[in-house]
This record gives C-alpha cells, sequence and structure tokens, in this order.
C-alpha cells in the first residue's frame, strides 16, 4: 500500500538515527557500567561507596534547595507580571528569559563576576567594611549559579498557568474577607500547581545534570556530573563514569516522569 | 490596606530577581570593553579585548555556526518527517517513540556523550570530525524540534488537508512537500530558531565530545574563563552574546506571531 509505505518512508531517518546514536550507545553504556571489576554491582557504586555518597548527598541538596527557592521566587515574580500591563513589559520579559540560552560556564563565569575576587559584592563590601566578601567558589555561589540558570525556565513556565488564572476568582475571594496568605493557598497556588510540578521537576533535573557551572567554579564540592568528568578523564574509570551517569541519568528521567503524569492527573481532575 | 504590602513585596522580589539577572551580563560586556577592570572607568574604554578575542578564538565562533548549521539541518531533515509520522501513526506506539526521542531532554549530556564516546570512540575518522560533534547536538535539539512541529500538527486538521489533496489525485510525498509543509511553517520555523540558539550555547555534550581541531565557542569560553584575564573572558563571553541574543530575539518574536494567530 502506498501510504504505508510513505509512512515508514517519513520515519525512516529518525529510527536509523535514533538507533545509531541513542539506543546503541546507551546499551553500550549500560555493558560498561556493569563490566567494572564488581560487575552488576557496579550499578550501585554511587550508594555502595561513601566518597560518591556523599557527592550524591551533596548534589540531591543542592538540586532540592535550589528548586524551592527557584519555585518561590519565580511563583512570586510570575504573579506580579502577570495581566499587568506597564510599559517596556516585553522588554523586561525578554531580559528574564535570556539566561535561558546561557551555558553553565557562561553562568559560572557571572557569578564569578558578581562575586568573585574581582566581584561586584566584593569591591562593594571592601569599599564600605574593608574586607573583600568572595563567595563565588563556595556551595553558596553554586547555588546563585544553579538559581540563575533555573529561575527564566520554571518563570515561563509558571507564568503561562498564572496568566490563565481568572482575576475575578481571586477578586471575589478577597471582597469576602479572604487575607492575602489565604487568597494564595486557596485559589492561586492550586491553580497553579501542575505548573510548578513541571517547572520543578524540569528544575531538580537540570540541576542534578548541570555541569559547566561547577566546572568553571571549580569549587572543592564534588556535585556528581564533575565527579562523572573527572572519574572518566583523570582517573581513566570509563566503568564506573558509566555507572554513576545511568544513575544520574535514572533519577533525572524518574524526576520528569513522575512530575509529568502528576500534572497530568491533575489536569484531568480539575 | 492589606492588599498592598503583597502586591509591593512582589514588585520588589521582581525587581531584585531582575537585577541578578542582569547586572552580572552588564558586568561582563562593561569588562569586556573596559582598558583595565581593576582600576574602573578612570581606565577607559577599548575594543583591543575583543580583537585579541578574534585572533585568538575567531576559529571556535565560525566552527560553532558551521556545527549550529549542520545541526539544524539534520534536525530538519530527520524531525520534521518524523514528527508527521507519529502524528499521523498516534497511538501507543507513537508515545513510546517519543519518548525515547526525548530522552536526552532528560539524561544529562555528560552522560550521552560518554556513550557516544564509549560506542564511538573507536571510530577514528568519525570520533576526530566535526561531525562527531555534530550528531552530540542533534541528539540534544532533535525533541525541541520535533516538539515544536508536533504542538502545531495538533492545532490543524491535518488529515483533512492530506484527504482533500489526495482526493484531488496527489501522490503521497507531493501532498506532504505541498501541502503539509507550509502548514507546520510556523512550528518549523520556532524549531529552528530553538534548534540554532541551544547548539551554539551547548557545552556538557561538547566539552566531552571535542577534540583540540573541534572546539566550539562554548568550549573555546570555558578554556579562556579558566586561562586568560577577566578582560578577555568577558570580550569572549561578549562576542557569544552578540551571537545569541538576535536568535534569542527572533524565537520571541516567533512566539508573539503564532500567540497572536492562535487568538485571532
Amino acid at each position: 500500500m502506498d501510504s504505508r509505505r510513505f509512512d515508514l518512508l517519513l520515519i525512516l531517518p529518525l529510527a536509523i538515527f535514533t538507533l545509531a546514536f541513542l539506543v546503541l550507545p546507551l546499551a553500550r553504556l549500560t555493558l560498561e557500567a556493569g563490566s567494572g571489576p564488581q560487575g552488576i554491582a557496579g550499578f550501585f557504586v554511587i550508594v555502595t561507596e561513601a566518597r560518591f555518597r556523599n557527592s550524591l548527598i551533596v548534589t540531591l541538596i543542592l538540586s532540592i534547595i535550589t528548586t524551592v527557592a527557584t519555585l518561590a521566587v519565580a511563583t512570586v515574580a510570575a504573579q506580579t507580571l502577570a495581566n499587568r500591563r506597564f510599559f517596556g513589559r516585553g522588554l523586561l520579559l525578554s531580559m528574564l528569559t535570556f539566561p535561558l540560552a546561557f551555558p553553565g560556564v557562561v553562568v559560572g563565569f557571572l557569578i564569578i563576576l558578581f562575586g568573585g575576587r574581582l566581584g561586584l559584592v566584593g569591591s562593594v563590601t571592601k569599599s564600605l567594611t574593608g574586607t573583600n566578601v568572595v563567595f563565588a567558589y563556595s556551595l553558596f555561589g553554586l547555588f546563585l549559579g544553579y538559581l540563575y540558570f533555573s529561575v527564566p525556565r520554571v518563570l515561563l513556565t509558571i507564568l503561562a498557568a498564572a496568566e490563565k488564572l481568572d482575576p475575578s476568582l481571586v477578586e471575589a475571594a478577597r471582597s469576602l474577607g479572604a487575607s492575602p496568605l489565604a487568597i494564595q493557598r486557596d485559589v492561586v497556588l492550586p491553580a497553579l500547581f501542575p505548573a510548578m510540578y513541571t517547572g520543578g521537576a524540569l528544575c531538580f533535573a537540570t540541576a542534578m545534570g548541570a555541569f559547566g557551572t561547577a566546572f568553571t567554579l571549580a569549587t572543592t564540592v564534588d556535585v556528581i556530573p564533575m565527579l562523572i568528568y573527572t572519574e572518566f578523564t583523570l582517573a581513566t574509570n570509563a566503568s564506573m563514569a558509566a555507572a554513576i551517569s545511568i544513575a544520574l541519568g535514572f533519577i533525572t528521567w524518574a524526576a520528569l516522569a513522575i512530575a509529568r503524569s502528576r500534572a497530568m492527573r491533575d489536569v484531568s481532575g480539575a | 490596606m492589606r492588599r498592598q504590602w503583597t502586591t509591593t513585596a512582589g514588585i520588589v522580589i521582581t525587581a531584585l530577581l531582575t537585577l541578578f539577572l542582569l547586572v552580572p551580563v552588564l558586568l561582563s560586556v562593561y569588562a569586556g570593553l573596559t582598558v583595565n577592570y581593576a582600576r574602573g572607568i578612570s581606565a577607559g574604554f577599548t575594543l583591543d579585548w575583543v580583537k585579541q578575542v578574534w585572533a585568538l578564538y575567531s576559529d571556535t565562533v565560525w566552527r560553532s555556526l558551521v556545527v549550529a548549521l549542520m545541526t539544524l539541518a539534520l534536525t530538519l531533515l530527520i524531525g520534521v518527517p518524523g514528527a508527521y509520522a507519529l502524528v499521523r501513526r498516534g497511538g501507543r506506539f507513537a508515545r513510546a517513540v517519543e519518548e525515547i526521542v526525548t530522552l536526552p531532554v532528560a539524561v544529562p549530556g555528560l552522560a550521552l556523550a560518554l556513550a557516544m564516546i564509549l560506542t564511538y570512540g573507536g571510530a577514528g575518522s568519525f570520533r576526530q570530525s566535526t561531525l562527531f560533534v555534530v550528531v552530540g547536538h542533534v541528539l540534544f535539539t532533535l525533541p525541541f524540534m520535533m516538539r515544536s512541529v508536533i504542538a502545531v500538527l495538533d492545532t490543524i486538521d491535518w488529515r483533512t488537508l492530506d484527504e482533500g489533496a489526495a482526493s484531488l489525485g496527489s501522490p503521497a510525498w507531493r501532498r506532504f512537500l505541498d501541502v503539509i509543509l507550509p502548514n507546520v511553517r510556523p512550528g518549523i520555523v520556532a524549531g529552528s530558531l530553538t534548534v540554532l540558539t541551544l547548539s551554539i550555547g551547548e557545552f556538557n555534550l561538547t566539552w566531552m565530545m571535542h577534540t583540540p581541531m573541534t572546539k566550539t565557542l562554548p568550549v573555546g569560553l570555558a578554556d579562556a574563563y579558566a586561562s586568560m584575564r577577566l578582560e578577555i573572558a568577558s570580550a569572549y563571553t561578549l562576542v557569544f552574546l552578540v551571537m545569541v541574543i538576535p536568535l534569542l530575539i527572533g524565537v520571541q518574536l516567533v512566539a508573539g506571531l503564532t500567540e497572536k494567530r492562535t487568538a485571532s
């Protein structure tokens, strides 16, 4: 049949590319992870070996704190920007979303300009109190970098939801005497929850896998992606690097999958 | 009035956020154009750092452009027909394929790069070529192109268009080229701009996959951040911004246009 054959032709390039450069390499990665000195146990090295476990815990905590902080800031900013028309709104939105295109290395460098040895914060505190405050290379600097690249993407997601929220609902709650916090709890946040799940999961997954920012800041704390990199290039331990990669990939994929099914359920339940 | 303090707090937080995102970028632009960053404005401004960056790193700029265009060509050839095929087919199979193709968005770039190197590291000439980096970029950007095209296909009645053309005796491939493609053009344009922007900024995959002969702009940036003085690093960042910001403006213009079209 003509249309059958045509459908096959349409999907052929995609099938070849995906099999050759995605499915096959991921299978090879899995094989490599199981071929280390520990064999199958190599898959669990991320939790069984203290050094890797500590790194996993630091990365998880950093990613969770980043997600919570990003959601808080983005939810406030989205509500402030939604349904408010003012001069320069388009420009402001553009500026808030430009960092989406910055690679992690650039974000790391921006944090150095902000809180590094020649940084803005340091030179201000130096002229005020005489001490040069440097935080770019600490865990706090890393957190600020993660916040920098997380806020724009989460803000876009929540802003889209906030603009769909009917202002008359908030108005009604207010005229019935509800306090601002009660309006948030009972009216606004329930409506934004699906977007917050999706945005939050995206933020968490990106933070877990972020490499460039940590690479530029060269922090003493080893986040998981840095660990994969050093394990592969410096220790030339491919099977260990592969095992950690698979664990990390599984965590980020699961976070996104859970949030997606959750958000879908909320939408269909509403 | 209680209403006012929450509104004021919201405006203050949004303003602080804007400053947090914007000030470091302005600092970087300023540092790239100043004679001596440590001495401040009094030292004056210069384009010398930008010239030095061009002398040292112009090859990475050209390579990034070439990689981005090759990535775009491949995502168009693979992604657009693929997206149409998945929408035509529908059902569980199409969802499963979409899930697999979207994996590179969920799986960290480092893991994908490692998988590619383990699989094709032995294939000397492919491993050494720019094409290796391009394949990595296609892996990462393909889901964005496909999603953008699928989103448009979902809003148009492609089945009626296709069947209408078929009843007039047009063969399947002509219907795809002459009827379907023009109708999904907004999705293709939006997807293309996204692919170009992502490719020019891609670091995680490229850092692992590049060789000394296939350095892209972000790889050069990482190199400059680690080994060059602050002014050169900043001037290099400025070159990156000049390349990527027009693309971002394009993305937003296209998004605004399609929004208007669907609203009217």
